[in-house]
């Protein structure tokens, strides 16, 4: 049996008079790879942000029903979301590296929590750097902005600067759609190597890709989660006919 | 087709007309130019460039044996837009920090028309307000026999410096994209370390534009500051009774008479101020492109 | 709003950044995040305090002074009255005059930098001039404005000459506003009127200007803030007369009559005077005025933003 690493029962999530989430439940297990997909619109993204709390920015949101990671209240008064988020990290849509070296990146997580060893730093920047698969292309050039890398090294950059914090979970919020077919192969190669270590929850609005590479996928729907289960069996046999309509492209 | 090459005279004459008024802008900046440097070069040539930008004796009012040096004015002029800087740069940017980033909406909302209202206010208002106010508290806090200081001017200088510092970082800081700050805050830093450590160096060109701004708007102030510091043509001291290179020309311009080396000084002092602002526009120019690319 | 329609295993809303920020931060990081955050709103504060306080204090000060005789009469010892509308008067003629002459200035170069000029070097050279031009402090406008219209011209200490100085000084606001709205009219309505075979210089006229106006106002708007608020040229260069002009009874006259503004009246009544009421009663009317420009240009703006 595989751990489960977080848990929803019965979450809704309004901002303001709209119902965004509505009572989802789901389960997912560590060191696997978990596609959200569905319309746009769907509230896939909306409960991506809701594990680490990156909806608490926007005004008027409200949240009721139960969300826990390894058993703890992901919502609960006393929960820290510094640490939270440390241990949640997030892969954004569009790659955005800070206007600093790619060395500042990578280094400013660990910075921020603590490290100021520069042995250590280094350390980590390099290791982070490998396991992004992106060392090679960049470490004569630590130094250097960021923001003269490509578009596809940015991203594995901005991989590397959330693994620099050793997080637990990394959500990839459609962390490929700005890039290219060639450097998406490579972050979906990066994905399905980072699994032995760390549990990937992935939005996508790509079923090939979600076939690819996800162990589990989740399909939402209006703010609904309408099937959740392995991935090989949603695509081959969906339960529901919603599923089925969307995967072989009758909407979205 | 014959009558399309033919140049219409009223679409010519209307171009020729744009044009001199774009190249009016050109001319004014010539004429300034020029009457600032036929009118400061006499003085200078005469009383020696030395002995003009180093002397540290002003004594115009000395008929046998009159002193022109600027050093005092030049130090205070300095002095006191540093000390502006130094008092209004850091309030006026964690207030656009906190306009930009942590007040909540309708706060903001409240005090950024406010700060339009400081920027707008004259700057003889804040000159007598600084008399009113400032010189009796500054006398009597320091136990000193006048109120009349570079510390009086640098306080107000700092107020009227305010405004601008707000206005252009707070524009700097929201114009930074919301992506790296929810980079920094997915990381797990606090919105305090984000705005810090994200937002305000990548914003720093555009705060670099502000403290230009409040350099050249400083050094550039006549009337307010002629209004609390004193006047007299003293080495400064925080303490002391000092004139500025505006508040020379600007206290002694309608005694001076026509034609003596007293007012000839007095144009020299412009052309000496004017050249230190386009030094301070040259920089400013720099940090804009530079912003740009 | 509704609720959830599930029983949730534990209900709970969500806890606002504010309730549980920076809980469990080492210590270090817990220095750093409420030491800046105290440090922020302290000099937040500081500004509020000193807004409210200046306002305040120039109201307070003021207000008991203000009264519509001070407004409409002319200081006078054989009347026994005390009252700025001189300065009012020649605010007003300074404004309209600066104005008239920077306007079409300002205009046209705003419309010669978009709509003709082609030489690149030409239009950096212009803007450049321009920048430099609203870089330059006013106490030097009054020295150049003295030189030039004063002694060269021979207008002597008068509003004209101030006025003439003053558009110099604010021609930059008038190009940058304009220019900035010119930009906003759709490259499509010029092409359209000139595939219609209109001439460059009325397809100007009928379309670019009329599309452009709320930003000229904001120029003149913005513009008129700066004149109300200047000193320096208007002292050294226009006069500090409280009597009355009467500027439209000859051309020497319009030419050659000299004066206080506001502004000038003011300092003339702290510093010269040592009069602090009336010198109060003029700022209150100062920052009502500025307070009115103020909220004009907002206006405009917003209605230009929306287009």
């Amino acid at each position: 049996m595989e751990e489960l690493i977080l848990s929803a029962r019965g979450l809704n999530l309004y901002y303001g008079e709209n119902h965004a989430l509505k009572d989802i439940s789901i389960d997912i297990p560590e060191r696997r790879i978990t596609a959200l997909i569905g319309p746009s619109g769907c509230g896939k993204s909306t409960f991506l942000r809701t594990i680490n709390r990156m909806n608490d920015l926007i005004p008027n949101v409200k949240i009721t029903g139960s969300l826990t990671y390894r058993g703890q209240e992901i919502y609960a008064p006393e929960q820290d979301v510094t640490d939270l988020r440390k241990r949640i990290g997030m892969v954004f849509q569009k790659p955005n590296p800070f206007p600093m070296s790619i060395y500042d990146n990578v280094a400013y997580g660990p910075r921020t929590h603590g490290t100021r060893n520069k042995v250590k730093l280094d350390e980590i920047v390099e290791e982070s750097l490998r396991g992004a698969a992106i060392w090679d292309e960049v470490k004569d050039r630590l130094k250097k902005s960021a923001l003269g890398l490509s578009g596809g090294q940015q991203q594995r950059l901005c991989i590397a600067r959330a693994l620099a914090v050793k997080p637990d979970v990394l959500l990839m919020d459609e962390a490929t759609s700005a890039l290219d077919p060639i450097s998406t192969a490579k972050i979906e190669d990066l994905a399905a190597e980072l699994k032995n270590d760390y549990t990937i929850i992935m939005v996508t609005h790509n079923m090939q890709q979600a076939a690819r590479i996800s162990d589990n996928t989740a399909f939402f729907l209006l703010g609904e989660l309408v099937e959740f289960g392995e991935t090989e069996q949603m695509f081959s046999m969906p339960q529901d006919k919603r599923t089925e309509d969307y995967i072989t492209g009758r909407f979205g | 087709m014959k009558r399309a090459q033919k140049i219409n005279p009223l679409e010519a004459g209307m171009h020729g007309l744009f044009f001199l008024c774009g190249f009016v802008a050109v001319a004014f900046v010539l004429v300034i130019t020029v009457y600032l440097v036929i009118s400061g070069l006499p003085a200078i040539r005469e009383i020696g460039p030395v002995n003009f930008l180093l002397g540290t004796t002003w004594d115009s009012k000395n008929k046998t044996n009159p002193q022109y040096g600027i050093l005092p004015f030049i130090l205070t002029s300095i002095y006191g837009t540093a000390g502006a800087i130094v008092v209004g740069v850091p309030i006026g940017f964690l207030t656009a920090v906190f306009l930009a980033k942590v007040a909540p909406p309708k706060v903001a909302a409240v005090i950024r028309p406010a700060v339009d209202l400081l920027a707008g206010i004259p700057s003889v208002v804040y000159g007598m307000v600084g008399m009113v106010v400032l010189l009796p508290a500054i006398r009597e806090l320091f136990q000193l026999r006048a109120g009349d200081t570079l510390l009086a001017a640098i306080l107000v200088l700092a107020v009227m410096i305010l405004p601008s510092i707000i206005s252009v970082s707070e524009t700097a800081l929201r114009s930074v994209p919301r992506e790296y700050e929810e980079a920094s805050l997915a990381l797990g830093a606090t919105e305090i370390e984000t705005y810090f450590r994200v937002t305000v160096p990548a914003a720093k060109s555009g705060v670099a534009a502000a403290v230009v701004l409040g350099v050249g708007r400083a050094i550039g102030e006549a009337m307010a500051i002629m209004m609390v510091a004193g006047n007299a043509p003293n080495m400064p001291g925080l303490f002391k009774s000092v004139k500025f290179l505006t508040t020379a020309v600007a206290s002694e311009m309608s005694y001076a008479s026509d034609g003596t080396l007293h007012k000839m000084a007095l144009f020299s002092i412009g052309l000496v101020l004017f050249i230190f602002i386009m030094m301070i526009n040259v920089v400013l120019n720099a940090i804009l492109k530079g912003e740009k690319e | 709003m509704e609720e959830a329609n599930i029983m949730p295993q534990t209900a709970l809303e969500v806890c606002r950044n504010e309730k549980c920020r920076g809980k469990g931060l080492s210590m270090g990081r817990k220095i750093y995040d409420r030491g800046l955050r105290g440090l922020v709103w302290l000099c937040a504060g500081l500004t509020c305090t000193l807004l409210v306080f200046l306002i305040g204090y120039i109201f307070y000060r003021g207000l008991p002074n203000l009264s519509l005789e001070f407004l409409t009469t002319q200081e006078s010892l054989l009347k026994g009255t005390m009252g700025i509308l001189p300065a009012i008067q020649n605010t007003l003629y300074v404004v309209g005059v600066t104005l008239v002459i920077a306007l079409p200035l300002g205009v046209g170069a705003a419309v010669y930098l978009t709509e003709y000029a082609s030489n690149r070097r030409l239009v950096t050279t212009i803007e450049f001039a321009t920048e430099t031009l609203s870089g330059i402090p006013s106490i030097l406008y009054a020295l150049v404005g003295y030189l030039a219209f004063s002694k060269t011209l021979g207008l002597g200490y008068s509003l004209l000459a101030a006025s003439l100085t003053l558009a110099m000084m604010n021609l930059p606001t008038i190009i940058r506003t304009t220019q900035e709205s010119l930009k906003t009219v759709p490259q499509g309505y010029r092409e359209g009127a000139l595939g219609l075979g209109s001439g460059k210089w009325h397809m100007i006229r009928t379309i670019v200007l009329p599309g452009s106006i709320d930003g000229i106002v904001t120029g003149c708007i913005l513009s008129v803030g700066r004149i109300v608020g200047e000193s320096a040229v208007l002292l050294y260069v226009g006069g500090m007369d409280g009597t009355m002009n009467n500027f439209f009874a000859s051309l020497d006259k319009f030419a050659h009559s000299s004066g206080a503004t506001l502004t000038v009246q003011l300092y003339v009544f702290a510093k010269e005077r040592a009069m602090m009421d009336p010198a109060f009663a003029v700022a209150v009317v100062l920052l009502v005025l500025t307070f009115l420009i103020n909220l004009a240009a907002k206006v405009v703006g917003k209605r230009l933003r929306q287009r």
